[in-house]
């Protein structure tokens, strides 16, 4: 259990957030410059708050009140950089090895040949960190901080600096972090599709406060949102069990109440439900059920909610049978066009090519 | 063509030059990557004035500079005084002084080409091996020290050579005592000083631009086996 309350102040940036985060991964999420690296290197204490309190479990970290305020080395908080920072002078055993040195014998936890081999990095370990690709050194990064035995582990945007491929190479990574290790992870990410994939919990944060705080589903596509931004970025998660893959064509089917899901890639029947995250931007609306059409992904819904704004565009939110709301944007123009109200009965399509590969999540078992 | 050989006193004051160097060098090692790692790595009021108080004898007469170490060290001189009460160490007119007015003068190249060095780490990286649970003694000792490695030799190699060629604040310091104070640029000085002395300081000063260029290719051979080139290009 995790509860931080911190107050900073900058010539030109106000601090002020509070939250609290359980087991499992938190998701701070929001725009670049809206405080979610600052939370981070506030719990890692590489930052100074002018007013605050930091606990993590029974452990005191931080109590300006009190004046404590624990070193980064002696709060046994692992730290993912952005960027990987591996130390070049060291070979990538050393690299892995490193915090392990510093960890008291009675509390290493996790042991070197279990994350080597879940992070598939046995080959590495004679390189030199300049000879890894981007994918690689994060791996070990993820590594080095895990074989520290962290309290608690804290990743920022571990996946900005990848390509497509790379993220979705590391992104099963930290789910079975998550599952495997027990560790606690806060999450800083910008990107919806990773934190609605990953998370338990999502805090968003905009301007150095928090907006939001609850489930992704909750957060990440809210009944109201403020800002252009926000309806953009809006995303419905759903959670659906595998029916089955097909292997001639490269897909998986999902048994949603509403509707089949296609989606990309194998998952496993094996392991039972699968979290999708998809973006309002991507979902089309019709009135009875289209046929002679390739999207193949149709949900039928219940309107329950329109809101339109000044601008060219309207949300719609749609119930889903068992009870999962779905949201659509779309213009007003075309809103109307339908005559579409509250209470109408629609289908809602959704191109599998636009259900991102980061948005597959297996949901932890159990 | 002059003669080459060279003679018996010519060669004391070529080993001379060279402990003399030599103890300049490593005796202000530590206290110069301290130095550095403090002004590259905290911020201070009077940071401006520490600095400046380094780089000080750079810009200074060397004259003016042996004359404070002659006021300051000199057997009436405050500290002088102290030193030789205290611990018995007399250091004017006596080589361990010229070593003391050799390490003045290079100790702010050799602060300048450390400081930069530890400047151009990522102190990201350095966080990294904190929250790693390396206390701020480790972190310097494992990461600061190996990554700034090239530049301390590169720092160490320019207060050598600098040490070697070192006159003014020498000679104001501890004068131009053969076999004790008489360093190679103090040798060919006397040598140009006397009729027919053309022959030694030609050969001198042959040795001396070997022993720069010797220092200049082992340094160069030592930062590439810890990595980077020491003299940035």
């Amino acid at each position: 259990m995790i509860r931080f309350a911190c107050r900073l102040d900058r010539r030109d940036f106000r601090f002020d957030v509070a939250f609290e985060a359980e087991s499992g991964i938190t998701a701070l999420f929001g725009p670049s410059g809206s405080g979610k690296t600052t939370a981070i290197r506030l719990l890692a204490g590489l930052e100074h708050a002018k007013q605050g309190r930091i606990t993590l479990g029974e452990t005191v970290l931080l109590d300006t009140a009190r004046g404590i305020a624990l070193p980064p080395h002696r709060r046994r908080i692992g730290l993912v950089f952005q960027d990987a920072q591996l130390l070049p002078h060291l070979d990538i055993r050393a690299n892995l090895t490193y915090g392990r040195f510093f960890t008291p014998r009675a509390e290493r936890r996790i042991a070197f040949e279990p994350v080597v081999e879940m992070l598939g990095i046995g080959h590495l370990l004679a390189r030199r960190p300049d000879t890894l690709s981007g994918g690689e050194r994060q791996r070990v990064a993820i590594g080095r901080a895990l074989l520290a035995s962290p309290q608690l582990l804290l990743m920022d945007e571990p996946l900005a600096s990848l390509d497509a491929a790379r993220k979705a190479e590391i992104l099963p990574f930290i789910e079975r972090l998550r599952d495997e290790f027990g560790v606690p992870i806060v999450y800083v990410s910008h990107a919806v599709e990773e934190v609605a994939r990953l998370a338990a919990r999502v805090i968003r944060l905009e301007n150095g406060a928090v907006t939001a705080a609850g489930s992704p589903a909750e957060v990440l596509a809210p009944a109201a949102l403020a800002s252009m931004a926000e309806r953009f970025d809006a995303v419905s998660v759903l959670s659906a069990p595998v029916r089955r893959y097909l292997p001639d064509y490269g897909v998986t089917l999902l048994d949603h109440p509403a509707g089949e899901i296609v989606v990309p890639g194998q998952i496993a029947a094996s392991r039972g439900e699968v979290r999708i995250a998809i973006r309002a931007t991507g979902v089309t609306l019709a009135v009875g059920r289209p046929s002679q059409i390739s999207v193949r992904t149709i949900l039928s819904g219940r309107i329950t909610a329109i809101d339109r704004t000044e601008s060219p565009f309207a949300m719609a939110t749609l119930a889903l049978p068992g009870g999962q709301t779905l949201k659509a944007y779309a213009t007003r123009l075309s809103l109307d066009a339908l005559g579409l109200d509250i209470g109408d009965e629609v289908q809602a399509l959704i191109k599998s090519a636009t259900i991102d590969e980061r948005s597959l999540a297996l949901l932890p078992p159990g | 063509m002059p003669e080459l050989t060279l003679s018996p006193e010519e060669w004391t004051a070529i080993r001379l030059s060279l402990r003399i160097a030599g103890l300049a060098t490593l005796a202000s090692l530590p206290l110069a990557i301290l130095v550095a790692h403090w002004l590259a790595r905290s911020r201070f009021r009077g940071k401006v004035l520490v600095d400046g108080l380094v780089h000080l004898p750079l810009v200074l007469p060397p004259v003016v500079t042996g004359y404070v170490l002659l006021v300051l060290f000199g057997r009436r001189g405050p500290v002088g005084a102290w030193l030789e009460q205290t611990f018995g160490l007399v250091l004017s007119f006596r080589w361990t002084g010229a070593a003391l007015a050799c390490a003045v003068m290079g100790f702010p190249l050799m602060v300048r080409a450390i400081r930069l060095a530890i400047e151009a780490i990522d102190p990201r990286l350095e966080q990294a091996a904190g929250t790693l649970g390396a206390s701020p003694a480790w972190v310097f000792a494992t990461v600061t020290l190996p990554l700034a490695l090239p530049g301390i030799i590169a720092g160490a190699v320019l207060c050598f050579a600098k040490a070697l060629g070192e006159f003014g604040a020498t000679i104001t310091f501890v004068s131009n005592i053969p076999g004790e104070t008489q360093t190679i640029p103090a040798a060919i000085y006397a040598y140009t000083q006397i009729p027919g002395g053309d022959a030694g300081a030609f050969r001198l000063s042959i040795v001396a631009v070997i022993i720069a260029l010797g220092a200049l290719v082992v340094s160069e051979i030592l930062a590439r086996r810890s990595g980077t080139r020491a003299v940035p290009e």
